[in-house]
């Protein structure tokens, strides 16, 4: 889960971590109130979604005080497009305001629980501020990865505090924000910390001025804080709600809707499809034992989406018989009204007794027990629709 | 031959009681596994699915002499199941478990290091040796015991591995899934030199994923270390970047762990990668001609 930028710097300062002094604002009615405990003169405006790019989409400015009521008004309530979001964009609810920093240099700090290493990783650069995977894949020089096995010890701190070029006078204050980082991470069940940038100001105060932070979906539960400030809003409608039914969702921009048990065999299925010449229009994972409710909740939320022509189903009974499951597809299509046709691929445990069921069936159900020839028809019948 | 697992391991399953692992557990005996007891902690004493249900691993392993366990534990108390049963020093775990947390995994893999034991998954099918024994929640009538060994990220998908060996009639000498999480206790390379080391696989088919480095890291130590034939399939060509795909470990992001540099890298080690899955049988077998 993302936390948006002002939930991730409220966590960086409760742990003592600097971050410039800012107020969150949902209206313009609160503007006077919040620029009253804002020192300087000129305000930087930003635009809360979960995207990166907002900068050079309009979403990040810097105006005098008297340009933040009209800059806030323009902001809230519209739809940010950035070149990470759908064309759609994504809705501003909130606008953070901060007080101007001074900036004289611009650093990348990161940290990331590292899947490879089996450790929380730091990645760091001197060019900070700017899109980081293109300097990762034009000048890989330019980062430094360190990774902290059990603790954060001094050589740490000089290899970055070398490595970022910095002067020897702030090491102590970069080792305080990369020990406090590590506390975050550990603490929150933090997947990724990023600073980007770390400023050094004009002051030489070692500053974050941007955070974004991921938080391991699997800790929600424990993290009770932290998901609290999940934004929906900020998330596709349809995999929300998929969510909620314990269905793993996500949406593409293909016209044959997908329903699988199992992630592997779902991508399995996308990838059948492309290679027979036709587009998936979602990955969905119906779950390994696909009960009657997941699969009539599974088509309504691919019916919802108006690119879908036709719907493959493809399902390994395993440990659930074939014939349980064509009888649940069945009741499940009887209270969804889809008016779209439905190529259904049963295989193991009673697969020729599930064929048998559906194929009776007055639906526009179509069964077949290949893979392959499943995904052709539905390729086919995406082609005619 | 067969790896890791045979009719004689003894396995205590944790979380015995609770609705999935009663259903498991029974098919499990059924297919031939010495299961020989249970353990739910303040159930000590319970019998259940013929076996003793114990409080704990000590005593549980003191009273039947187990070195395997089986974990149905949910996710928020299964941190201390694992770390038990390595305390207890069983030599293989299997942890079927999904949506374990990231952090709770980095200290099982720090206490794995150095113990005696070997952690299979979490969030994984688990292992069956076909005609002997599972310790998993994969259906045993679609094994048939034979020469492929298969190794794989996913679920449903090495069903569908594991059917079309079957049906080619060339069966499987062990199947082992690995599971799905960023962190998983078994690697693929772990299990290549496993089966390279097996008489009775003759051929291996390993399964994978986007997400991660494990496939690479299959492929460089296949090149050097594996001479039997292997035949990969990759799943997630067409998933889009930055999105994970139901696992927690399936997520392209900066540009890593595509499924693109996933068979490249597998073919450059010389093993058969096919484009799709329902072709994994037959490669299988063109190894054997």
């Amino acid at each position: 889960m993302d936390l948006h930028e002002y939930c991730s710097k409220e966590l960086l300062m409760q742990h003592g971590i600097p971050v410039p002094h800012g107020v969150v604002v949902s209206s313009t009615q609160s503007v006077t109130a919040a620029l009253k405990q804002l020192g300087t003169q000129d305000i930087v405006v930003k635009a809360q979604v979960l995207s990166g790019g907002r900068g050079k989409a309009g979403g990040v400015k810097l105006v005098s005080k008297a340009e933040v009521e009209p800059a806030v008004q323009a902001m809230l309530g519209s739809r940010l497009v950035t070149k990470q979001t759908t064309d759609a964009g994504l809705p501003v609810e909130r606008v953070l305001l901060e007080e101007k920093t001074e900036i004289k240099q611009e650093f990348y700090l990161a940290m990331l629980l590292d899947r490879e290493h089996k450790s929380i990783t730091v990645l760091a650069s001197k060019e900070g501020g700017v899109d980081i995977e293109a300097v990762a894949a034009s000048n890989p020089e330019a980062m430094v990865q360190i990774v902290i096995h059990d603790a954060v010890y001094s050589y740490h701190i000089q290899t970055l505090g070398r490595k970022l070029g910095l002067d020897k006078s702030l090491y102590p204050a970069l080792s305080d924000i990369v020990m406090k980082m590590y506390g975050v991470c550990m603490s929150s069940d933090v997947m990724m910390l990023e600073i980007n940038p770390l400023v050094l100001t004009q002051s030489d105060q070692l500053i974050c001025l941007d955070a974004k932070i991921n938080i391991d979906q699997n800790a929600l539960t424990r993290q009770t804080k932290l998901s609290a400030m999940r934004d929906f809003s900020q998330e596709d409608k349809d995999e929300v709600e998929a969510d909620k039914y314990g269905l793993s969702y996500v949406s593409l921009d293909g016209n044959i809707g997908c329903m699988v048990n199992g992630a592997g065999l779902a991508m399995a299925t996308m990838d059948m499809i492309k290679f027979c010449g036709g587009n998936p229009a979602n990955f969905l994972d119906v779950g390994g034992d696909a009960t009657e409710e997941r699969v009539m909740h599974a088509f309504r939320i691919i019916g919802q989406d108006p690119n879908v022509k036709v719907i493959l189903v493809n399902i390994f009974g395993g440990i659930v018989r074939c014939d349980l499951i064509a009888q649940g597809i069945l009741s499940a299509l009887k209270q969804v009204s889809l008016n779209k046709p439905v190529v259904v691929r049963l295989e193991g445990h009673n697969a020729d007794l599930g064929r048998k069921l559906l194929l009776r069936s007055d639906l526009p159900l179509y069964a077949n027990d290949s893979f392959k020839e499943a995904a052709v028809q539905a390729v086919q019948l995406s082609k005619e629709a | 031959m067969s790896i890791l697992l045979d009719s004689k391991t003894a396995v205590i399953c944790q979380g015995m009681t609770g609705k999935q692992a009663t259903l498991h557990c029974k098919q499990a005996i059924d297919y031939g596994t010495n299961i020989v007891g249970g353990v739910t902690p303040g159930k000590g004493g319970m019998e259940h699915l013929g076996c003793t249900v114990y409080d704990s691993m000590i005593e549980a392993k003191e009273q039947t002499g187990a070195t395997a366990s089986l974990i149905f534990v949910p996710a928020a108390f299964c941190l201390s199941s694992l770390m038990e049963a390595i305390d207890a020093e069983m030599e293989l775990v299997v942890c079927i478990t999904e949506g374990i947390p990231c952090y709770d995994m980095l200290k099982v893999w720090k206490r794995l290091k150095g113990s005696k034991t070997r952690l299979i998954g979490p969030n994984c099918p688990g292992i069956i040796t076909p005609g002997q024994a599972k310790m998993g929640i994969m259906p045993g009538d679609i094994h048939q015991p034979g020469c492929v060994g298969i190794v794989s990220r996913s679920g449903t998908l090495t069903y569908e591995a594991v059917l079309q060996t079957t049906q080619l009639r060339l069966g499987q000498s062990s199947c082992i899934g690995i599971g799905g999480d960023m962190m998983p206790g078994t690697s693929f390379v772990d299990v290549l030199q496993l089966f390279e080391h097996d008489e009775q696989t003759k051929v291996i088919v390993l399964v994978g994923e986007i997400g991660g480095d494990a496939e690479e890291q299959a492929a460089a130590y296949i090149k050097s270390n594996v001479t039997k034939p292997v035949v990969a399939y990759i799943a997630g060509v067409t998933a889009p970047p930055g999105r994970r795909m139901g696992h927690a470990g399936a997520i392209v992001s900066g540009g890593q762990g595509t499924a693109e540099g996933k068979c490249q890298a597998l073919k450059k080690a010389g093993v058969i990668v096919v484009d799709s899955a329902d072709q994994i049988g037959a490669a299988a077998q063109s190894c054997l001609d």
